[in-house]
Parts: C-alpha cells; structure tokens; sequence
C-alpha cells in the first residue's frame, strides 16, 4: 500500500472537528471537517463534485466508487479524515486535456447506460478493473464489476465497453 | 450516527493504551462494517482510533514453512498475493469469494474476522435482538430466518457468522496473533469465534482491549485438493446461504487427510474434526463424502424458513469434497458448479 504522510490525526478539542488535506483530481483541499463526514459526502456536498452518486449510502450498490491512491473503493463507507493526505480521482477527473477518458468513450460507443446513475461508478470501477488486470474472460470482468449494480440492467453494454477499453489499453 | 471523538493510533502500544483509556471506544481500519453499523446507530464509539496507518500491511514467511499475514494487509491484497495463491489457494478463493473487488480493496484481515453478523434483526434498532441488546429477545427464532443458522444455536440467536475468508482460515487452522493490555498472545482459530450460547453480544474471545496484530498460517496449504463452493441467491455479491471449504491430502486414491468447514451456517465457521476424521483412509468417492456431511449435519435444526439449508449443506458438502477430490475446485469467475 502506498506509504502517506502521517500528521497526528488528533481532533480540535474544542469543537471536535479534524483538519484534513486531500488532493482530488489533482487539485489539493485543506477543509476542516466534522469526523462523521463520509468520502462521498466531503466530494458531494464540500468540493460541489457531484458525479459520485450516493445510491444506498451501504456499500451496497457501487455508484460512489472512486479510485483512491489509484483502488477503487466505495467512498460511502471510508471517512473523510482517515484519508488525510489521499490522492482521490473521481468520475470529473478522468477526460484529460478535454479528451475523454478511453472507457468513457466506449460507453459512449456501446451504449452502455440508460439513466446514467450507476454510470459514474461504473466508469471509475472499470478504469480500476482495467489497471489491475486481474480479469481477462468476459465472465472473470463479470465478476469483478459485480459491486457496481445498474437498475437499468446495462450490463452487457458496459461489458462490451470494457472489453473495448482493455483492448486498447 | 452519533458524534464521536477521531484519534489516529501512532503504534501498537498507542493504540492499546488509547483503548485502555476509553472503553466507549472502538479501532477502526478498513471502516465496511463499522461505519454502516454506526450510520445504523447500532454501533455507537463514542471514540474512533484508527489503526489503518500501523505498519501491519506485510505478508511474511514464517521459519515453519507458514504465512504470516499482518493484520492491516487488504482482503484484495491477500487474495492476488502470490505465495496465498501458490500454496493456500483455497484462502484466494474463499476471499475472491465474498464481497466486491471495491470492499475487498478496503476490508483488512483483522477487521474480516471482526465483523458482525449481516442478521437483518441485529442491523434494526427497532426490533428485538439479543446480540445487539442483551435480554430484548431474538426477532429471527420466528421470523424471517432464511439466511440463519442450522448448527450450534440457542434460544438467545440463530445469527450467522458473515465471512468467506473465515472459512478457509478455519479449515488451514491459523492462529490468530493479539496485542492488548496484558501483552501478545495467539489463539487457535477454532477458538477465537464462540458460539451464540446465552451471550450472543460477544462473537469472539477477545477480551476487552485487545487488537489482531496478524493471522499466521501453518505450512500446510492442501493446494492440490481443494474447493470453496459458496451457494447464494446470486452468482456474486452476495452473502452465502451455505459454503463449503475442503482441503484434501490424496495418496493413491485415498484420503490421507480432510479439512472441512463451512460458512452461513452457525454463529461460527463451522469445522467438524468427527466429519474429517471419519474421511481419512477412505478412499474419495461419493458414499464416503455422504457419510461426511451426515456427521457434519447430524445436529442441524431448521427454523422455518431456513429448513431447505439443511438438504443444501448435504449436498454442497458432498459437491465440494468432490470437487477438491478430483482436483476441479470451483471457479469463482464462472459459477457453473461442476
């Protein structure tokens, strides 16, 4: 795991808020926050990056997958303090230099959303998918997209975006 | 969730002292359990300490030919590891097994064995739950008890124990490694989770204080005969309704030695050493492993809902032996059960 920097994490004890530097999409913040507040919640509703979507708020459903320090994780379910220091990329991170980033490009060319609310963690899981390189059969991708759910029931658009983007990657 | 004080733990030491200090507290790691449960206010720490920075993330060779597994190493981590999936493969499978690649990238081994029961009475405030409030009684016993236990219950829960890598833990009979007040210590596997009994609020024998440090393996792997079957009301991503994990030592057709243990079943992996020892010096086929699973079921008790569990143990016991007899264990990738 890759080593951050470790400052000593104890709370304001006054007001019991913890202060917190994290870099998202290569931007770094300094925020003060209260310890309950969730990942997802410090994106959504402190940086106005709402394109992780709170879904079930369980780690259940997938639709606030980012990736941290470059793994995919559920944002609902880690605080936001003890990822002080973290490099977070969400789905507004991904297009570079005003070009869409391969796997979004191939969701795009198959089709692979229909109302487009799991979509954002679709998109961050599968870019992680692809670098970890774990998956190479339609079924082992199948397997390991199993915790991003998509009630429209795209899944075999965004596996054929999958396979398009591994192929090029 | 309730509002509570956030404290980083800067070694081991410091993270037994802060919890000496504060027997509200509560250490967190990978958090997938702990902070669902306390957005459902069923944990309430009035204090986190958070132990995922300690230097615990190595998975080392021991002088026995083992593993050692540090307790902050990543359910993901340890599942791709390649000395687990060299010698100990039915430990990759049954981790591959549970949860999502996102959960895993997060869940640390010491927090897969501490995590409570997904018993949808102990996750509502609202209703009975002695496990969760000792002496209010157990909504499952007539309720919806699908998902519960057929072996080792009481009348106080009939709650599951959640984990797939547990299983396999079990079967390779680790020892698990603890720092707490009273200094190091190492407990058998078989012996770290308990039963419901009349004490269902503890679900293991750690005594107050106390953290997993690592998870050690001994030296035998069975990585030539080996299966994790796991059966679910989906092919991923789901809790299992039954699992099977096996371990086989096979010479001339014969079983020299069996390991089995099996999850969603009881308040515990349930490992049954009367099944193992009736299959050693038998020969692999199909009537031996039906003998097996009798011994291995021969106290289970349904509760309504959950009575198909039963037939379902028997014969995913009987398909997994098979499976590791034979040297086919089950993919987790494509499910189809051969």
């Amino acid at each position: 795991m890759q080593q951050r920097n470790q400052p000593a994490g104890r709370a304001d004890g006054a007001s019991g808020t913890v202060s917190v530097n994290l870099t998202v999409n290569g931007t770094r913040h300094s925020l003060t926050l209260d310890p309950r507040t969730s990942l997802l919640d410090l994106l959504r509703e402190h940086l106005d990056l709402t394109g992780s979507k709170k879904g079930c708020d369980h780690g259940q459903c997938g639709a606030c997958t980012v990736l941290l320090d470059g793994r995919r994780v559920v944002s609902c379910l880690t605080l936001a303090v003890m990822q002080d220091g973290a490099n977070v990329t969400t789905v507004e991170g991904l297009a570079k230099d005003g070009h869409l980033h391969p796997l979004q490009q191939a969701f795009i060319d198959h089709d692979a959303f229909q109302c487009g609310y799991c979509t954002p963690g679709q998109l961050c899981s599968g870019v992680a998918l692809i670098a970890e390189g774990h998956a190479k059969t339609a079924d082992e991708i199948r397997e390991l997209m199993s915790g991003n759910i998509c009630r429209c029931g795209a899944y075999t658009n965004i596996l054929a975006a999958i396979q398009q983007a591994m192929r090029q990657s | 969730m309730i509002n509570f004080q956030y404290v980083r733990a800067n070694s081991i030491a410091d993270a037994v002292n802060l919890i000496a200090d504060d027997p509200a507290a509560k250490f967190v790691a990978g958090g997938t359990n702990l902070i669902d449960l306390m957005k459902m206010d069923v944990e309430q720490p009035t204090k986190l300490i958070d132990i995922s920075r300690l230097a615990l993330d190595k998975v080392e060779d021991t002088a026995e030919g083992g593993l050692r597994i540090g307790a902050m190493v990543r359910n993901s981590d340890l599942a791709y590891h390649p000395a687990v999936e060299a010698r100990y493969p039915v430990l990759s499978s049954a981790i591959r097994a549970g949860a999502s690649q996102q959960l895993r990238n997060m869940a640390s081994t010491g927090g897969n064995l501490l995590q409570r029961t997904r018993c949808a009475y102990f996750y509502d405030i609202a209703l009975p739950c002695n496990k969760r409030t000792p002496g209010s009684g157990c909504g499952a016993l007539a309720g919806h008890n699908r998902m519960h236990a057929i072996l080792g219950t009481s009348d106080a829960c009939i709650a599951v124990f959640p984990s797939d890598m547990c299983v396999a833990l079990a079967l390779l009979e680790a020892r698990v490694h603890v720092s707490g007040p009273n200094g190091a210590r190492t407990i058998a596997f078989d012996a770290f989770h308990r039963l419901p009994g009349e004490t269902p609020q503890r679900d293991n024998n750690l005594e107050p204080g106390e953290m997993i440090v690592a998870v050690e393996l001994p030296s035998a792997g069975f990585a030539s005969n080996y299966s994790y079957l796991k059966i679910r009301d989906r092919l991923s991503y789901a809790f299992a309704l039954v699992s099977v994990g096996v371990g086989l030592e096979i010479a001339d057709g014969r079983i020299k030695a069996a390991r089995l243990a099996l999850g969603g079943v009881a308040h515990k992996p349930w490992r049954d050493t009367r099944a193992e020892a009736a299959l050693a010096g038998q020969a692999a086929n199909e009537a031996v492993f039906r003998q097996a699973a009798d011994i291995v079921l021969r106290d289970a008790r349904g509760f309504g809902h959950n009575n198909f569990k039963i037939e379902l143990a028997r014969r995913a016991i009987i398909r997994a032996l098979t499976q590791a007899a034979n040297g086919t264990p089950q993919s987790q990738s494509n499910k189809k059960i051969a």
